[in-house]
């Protein structure tokens, strides 16, 4: 905690913003990140809300990731990667595949709207579709409004929320 | 507020335990008298001085005590209303070593899977809406009830179950539904040894560091799953995995000591001995794990098979849903 306290008096407190979705998209490198880079590189337009992640392949998103994203304030997160068939590790998409049917389950479980969560492929030569998803993502998660996990399981519990750093110690 | 052996000095006497049940079903209790005939030498070093499952102490008795005065204190069970928070915080005041002991304690446990569920919900289930009960009246328990002779209260019931550690700072936790006989006697050796492990809210005691898989004797044959199969519908061949018969099976996302005893009774792992390893969130490695077994080419035959697992978040979070990342229903 800092010495100096901020101090934020109504006249130099910034105006509130308004609420704009927050959404984390986990991308393959070798596919869907060289997609999202193909729909720079052509200056296709779509909304600055979502937070790229890189990773090495699809098959390496650990669902925990998912959850932390979801947990830590994100209000949707979206996964891509190589089509099937075109992995660069032959299988990794067949893993993810696999689980993310199985994510989509979980998070209605916990009642988070199916909305959230979008699982597509896209291939390094679909930017124009990476753009297109993007804006339907970022649209139909603007519809069910904010998440706010934390702010939730604050109201929820007793001291709930309090733990929600990455390695599971207090925060 | 942390409370440690080197701050708190120790009371002179006999070594004193003490165990208490929360949101418990009592079986944490009944594990440490799996010690069997070892309880015998137990009494000889320490003495017992809170155990309500047990003998009669009063809640009184416990607060009367000295700060510190408890040497290792054994807390089973989940925190799901304020009394059994005010005991914690009463706990951790008067010992000088405090366990989270046992699933409920340590990862949320069954009890935690309410969490899936609002309080309102779980009330209309408990005393309204379950085919079971007659309640035309439609009597629910208040928190407060005026009478001629003054107000009754009841602990306040919370909305989500919580672990110990969300509660107060614990030193150690100690896995299994409950823990295994063998496992409770070493580590009430090591107590009365004084030979306990470096502490910090991350360490486990009573278990060890690999997964379940490693202690089972079943063969793995690098089997996929092309579908799955309930343990009431058909018999699992013996001597083989159970996960790639097609059981869901925590044993790959389970933290091992227990003995992989389930699956020496032809039955799966249902994972209450926590996360294994470095996994943080039991259910999404068991998830990831299954994930990677499925049998299929296409995307449509995925989703056919892992929709065939009846209720993956019941299934994955059976013991460890408050541990989880999400923690509770929105």
């Amino acid at each position: 905690m800092s010495e100096v306290e901020q101090v934020t008096t109504p006249e130099t407190a910034p105006p509130p913003q308004p609420w704009e979705p927050r959404i984390i998209a986990f991308l393959c490198y070798w596919c869907s990140y060289t997609g999202a880079d193909n729909a720079g590189t052509a200056r296709l337009k779509y909304p600055a809300n979502v937070d790229i992640i890189r990773v090495m392949c699809s098959g390496r998103i650990d669902p925990d990731l998912i959850m932390s994203a979801f947990a830590r304030g994100a209000d949707g997160v979206m996964v891509c990667g190589c089509h099937i068939g075109d992995c660069h590790y032959i299988a990794g998409n067949h893993k993810t595949m696999a689980r993310m049917p199985m994510v989509a389950r979980v998070l209605q479980d916990f009642g988070i709207e199916p909305e959230r969560f979008v699982h597509e492929w896209v291939s390094a030569a679909e930017g124009e579709k990476f753009a297109r998803l993007v804006r339907q993502v970022t649209e139909q998660v603007r519809q069910v409004g904010p998440l706010d996990w934390p702010g939730r399981m604050r109201q929820r519990g007793v001291g709930h929320g309090q733990d929600l750093h990455p390695w599971g110690g207090a925060a | 507020m942390t409370a440690t052996m080197e701050t708190r000095p120790r009371q002179p006497g006999k070594l004193r335990i003490g165990m208490y049940w929360a949101s418990s079903c009592g079986g944490c209790d009944i594990s440490v008298l799996e010690i069997a005939e070892h309880l015998l030498e137990l009494i000889e070093v320490a003495d017992i001085v809170f155990w309500p499952c047990v003998t009669d102490f009063k809640y009184a008795t416990l607060a009367g005590y000295p700060d510190g005065y408890i040497d290792v204190c054994l807390s089973s069970g989940a925190i799901r209303s304020s009394e059994q928070e005010e005991i914690a915080r009463l706990l951790r005041l008067k010992s000088r070593t405090l366990v989270a002991y046992g699933a409920c304690a340590m990862d949320g446990g069954i009890p935690a899977l309410a969490n899936l569920k609002s309080s309102a919900e779980i009330y209309d289930a408990v005393f309204h809406s379950n085919p079971t009960l007659q309640n035309p009246n439609k009597t629910t328990p208040q928190p407060a009830w005026p009478t001629p002779q003054g107000e009754l209260t009841l602990p306040r019931f919370y909305p989500q179950v919580l672990r110990l550690a969300d509660i107060v700072p614990i030193d150690y936790q100690m896995p299994g539904c409950p823990p295994v006989g063998d496992q409770v006697w070493k580590v009430l050796q090591a107590v009365a040894a004084g030979e306990v492990p470096a502490r910090n809210d991350e360490v486990r005691v009573g278990c060890d560091g690999k997964s379940v898989c490693d202690e089972c004797h079943r063969e793995k044959r690098k089997t996929r799953i092309s579908e799955f199969r309930r343990p009431h519908l058909s018999v699992p061949e013996p001597n083989l995995c159970l996960l790639e018969q097609g059981y869901v099976c925590m044993g790959a996302a389970t933290r091992s000591g227990c003995g992989a005893l389930c699956t020496k009774a032809e039955l799966a792992c249902r994972g209450c001995y926590g996360a294994s390893g470095a996994a943080r969130d039991q259910g999404t490695a068991m998830l990831s794990a299954i994930g990677s077994l499925i049998d299929a080419t296409t995307e449509e035959q995925a989703r056919e098979i892992v929709d065939q697992i009846a209720d993956p978040t019941g299934t994955f979070y059976r013991f460890s849903l408050a541990s989880s990342a999400l923690k509770a229903h929105r």
